[in-house]
């Protein structure tokens, strides 16, 4: 016998959030065509790395309809689920707010039930279940980093159907195919702070300068022991690579 | 000191004038009939020790096990009415095999020893049920968390602890837990006291024959819970034997 105790937290924040991609994704049926041309990764490049003391997760912020509409030029990609805990999303939109809207929930009271902070693996294994018991409708891959104090920093990729992979730094969305070789080459275990945000930086504005689905600003999210920082790098501040 | 429901005791659904459950305390008086489990948490483990009564010399050796394998890294030792208590360890089993499942990692003993507590509650609510007729004992032992014991009684309530103890005896065995610096001791000097405390809470004359149930969960076992091993399990009944034989030789002298 279990006793469910059922909240609701709604943010304002949230909700204005939640209504606008529900609107979008109104508006992108329209156009599913393209969509389905297109395949099911979201115009969008996303990123995860482990650093000495914390994991910075990044995301770019574009967010398109067909090939050549940019619905929104500043959306925030990093959804965080708990304090020291984010994901970035990839694939269908909506599929993706409603899986980490339902883990937060989950995440929320199983930390409350813990008495102190849940494990970045707990956050990603509830993803995977939601993923892999709901394969057949959904259609939404993840990243999920974060800080806990068992094991520090950590990254774990939960693909679309629910697989659970454990990665030092990871990239995903359309946009990663064109910086696997960049990443590949640069990434060093235990960066520092400064060098692992000049990775990120650097990657992200090398795919949205090639991807056309990817663009506007960088988001990026510094979690480590002391918590969480939002870093946004406007596209006039991106390194630039050859672009005159 | 007897105390006579008279109409208050029938159902665990009722409550008497004075506030209390009288199932709940039946079901308690039920545990204090069975042969004594003890378990104690030292500085980097967790030992069970269990007082098996052997009621036949047809029984075959080792069965009926008191001592069960929860998760790989939780034991569990029993008192009470034994078929009560492997339904709850299967309870336990399942509560640690789907924290498992749900967010991949070990299930802490705390939330464990909380989940089942929360389960043996729910028995003592209705009058369709009788409560359970055992109490328990959970130990584990994690590196980041070092070792934990939790006993949980019919009632429904779990309690952490250093040393406790359960069945006939637990008084006894209180005491000669409570002489014991267990925060400083290691697993395996900690294996002789358990056994030493088994023999010595053994009553003789009421009860026969009896086998000592002993295992062990901690850095000695790199985090797994297992029945401690043949050589040193003799190594630990030695050692009892040895020092109730001193204990009954210099009261001999005393008088």
């Amino acid at each position: 016998m279990s006793v469910y105790i059922t909240f609701t937290v709604e943010r304002l924040v949230d909700e204005i959030f939640i209504h606008n991609l529900y609107v979008e994704f109104i508006i992108m049926e329209r156009h599913n065509s393209y969509s389905q041309v297109k395949g099911v990764s979201t115009g969008t490049t996303i990123l995860a790395v482990t650093f000495n003391g914390g994991v910075i997760i990044g995301s770019d912020s574009r967010a398109s309809m067909g090939e050549s509409y940019v619905s929104s030029k500043t959306i925030n990609k990093l959804i965080q689920v708990h304090d020291k805990i984010f994901c970035c999303i990839a694939g269908s939109l909506a599929d993706a707010q409603a899986v980490t809207k339902m883990a937060k929930f989950q995440l929320s009271f199983h930390s409350i039930q813990m008495e102190s902070p849940p494990l970045v693996k707990a956050a990603a294994s509830i993803m995977r279940e939601l993923c892999y018991n709901n394969k057949e409708e959904l259609q939404a891959g993840f990243i999920t980093a974060g800080w806990d104090r068992k094991k520090g920093p950590q990254i774990y990729v939960v693909s679309m159907g629910g697989m659970l992979l454990s990665q030092p730094f990871t990239i995903g969305g359309s946009g990663s195919t064109y910086i696997y070789g960049y990443v590949d080459a640069k990434f060093k275990p235990d960066m520092s702070l400064e060098e692992a945000t000049q990775f990120s930086t650097n990657a992200l504005a090398l795919a949205m300068g090639r991807d056309n689905v990817s663009g506007g600003v960088v988001h990026l999210v510094v979690i480590t022991e002391a918590g969480a920082k939002h870093i946004v790098v406007p596209g006039d501040k991106l390194p630039k690579f050859h672009d005159e | 000191m007897s105390s006579i429901g008279t109409g208050y005791d029938l159902s665990a659904s009722t409550f008497s004038p004075d506030g209390r459950v009288f199932q709940v305390e039946y079901a308690i008086k039920a545990v204090e009939n069975s042969s004594t489990a003890i378990g104690i948490r030292c500085k980097d483990g967790v030992v069970f020790g269990v007082e098996k009564l052997v009621l036949s010399k047809l029984y075959e050796q080792g069965s009926n096990k008191r001592i069960f394998n929860i998760d790989r890294h939780v034991g569990m030792a029993v008192a009470g009415l034994l078929a009560d208590a492997r339904s709850l360890s299967e309870v336990a089993r399942e509560e640690a095999s789907n924290f498992r499942s749900n967010y991949g990692h070990d299930i802490p003993l705390k939330h464990l020893a909380e989940r089942v507590a929360m389960y043996v509650h729910a028995y003592t609510l209705y009058s369709a049920v009788r409560p359970f007729g055992c109490s328990f004992i959970l130990g584990s032992h994690d590196e980041d968390d070092g070792p934990q014991l939790y006993m949980v009684d019919p009632s429904g309530i779990s309690y952490g602890y250093w040393g406790c103890a359960i069945g006939k005896a637990k008084q006894a065995a209180k005491t000669e837990i409570e002489k014991l610096q267990m925060k400083g001791m290691t697993c395996r000097e900690l294996v002789k006291e358990v056994a030493k405390i088994i023999y010595i809470v053994h009553d003789e004359v009421k009860d026969k024959s009896f086998e000592l149930e002993l295992s062990w969960v901690g850095e000695v076992t790199k985090g797994k819970h297992e029945l401690v091993p043949k050589d040193i399990k003799e190594e630990a009944e030695k050692y009892a034997k040895e020092s109730l034989e001193e204990e009954d030789d210099s009261d001999e002298d005393n008088m």
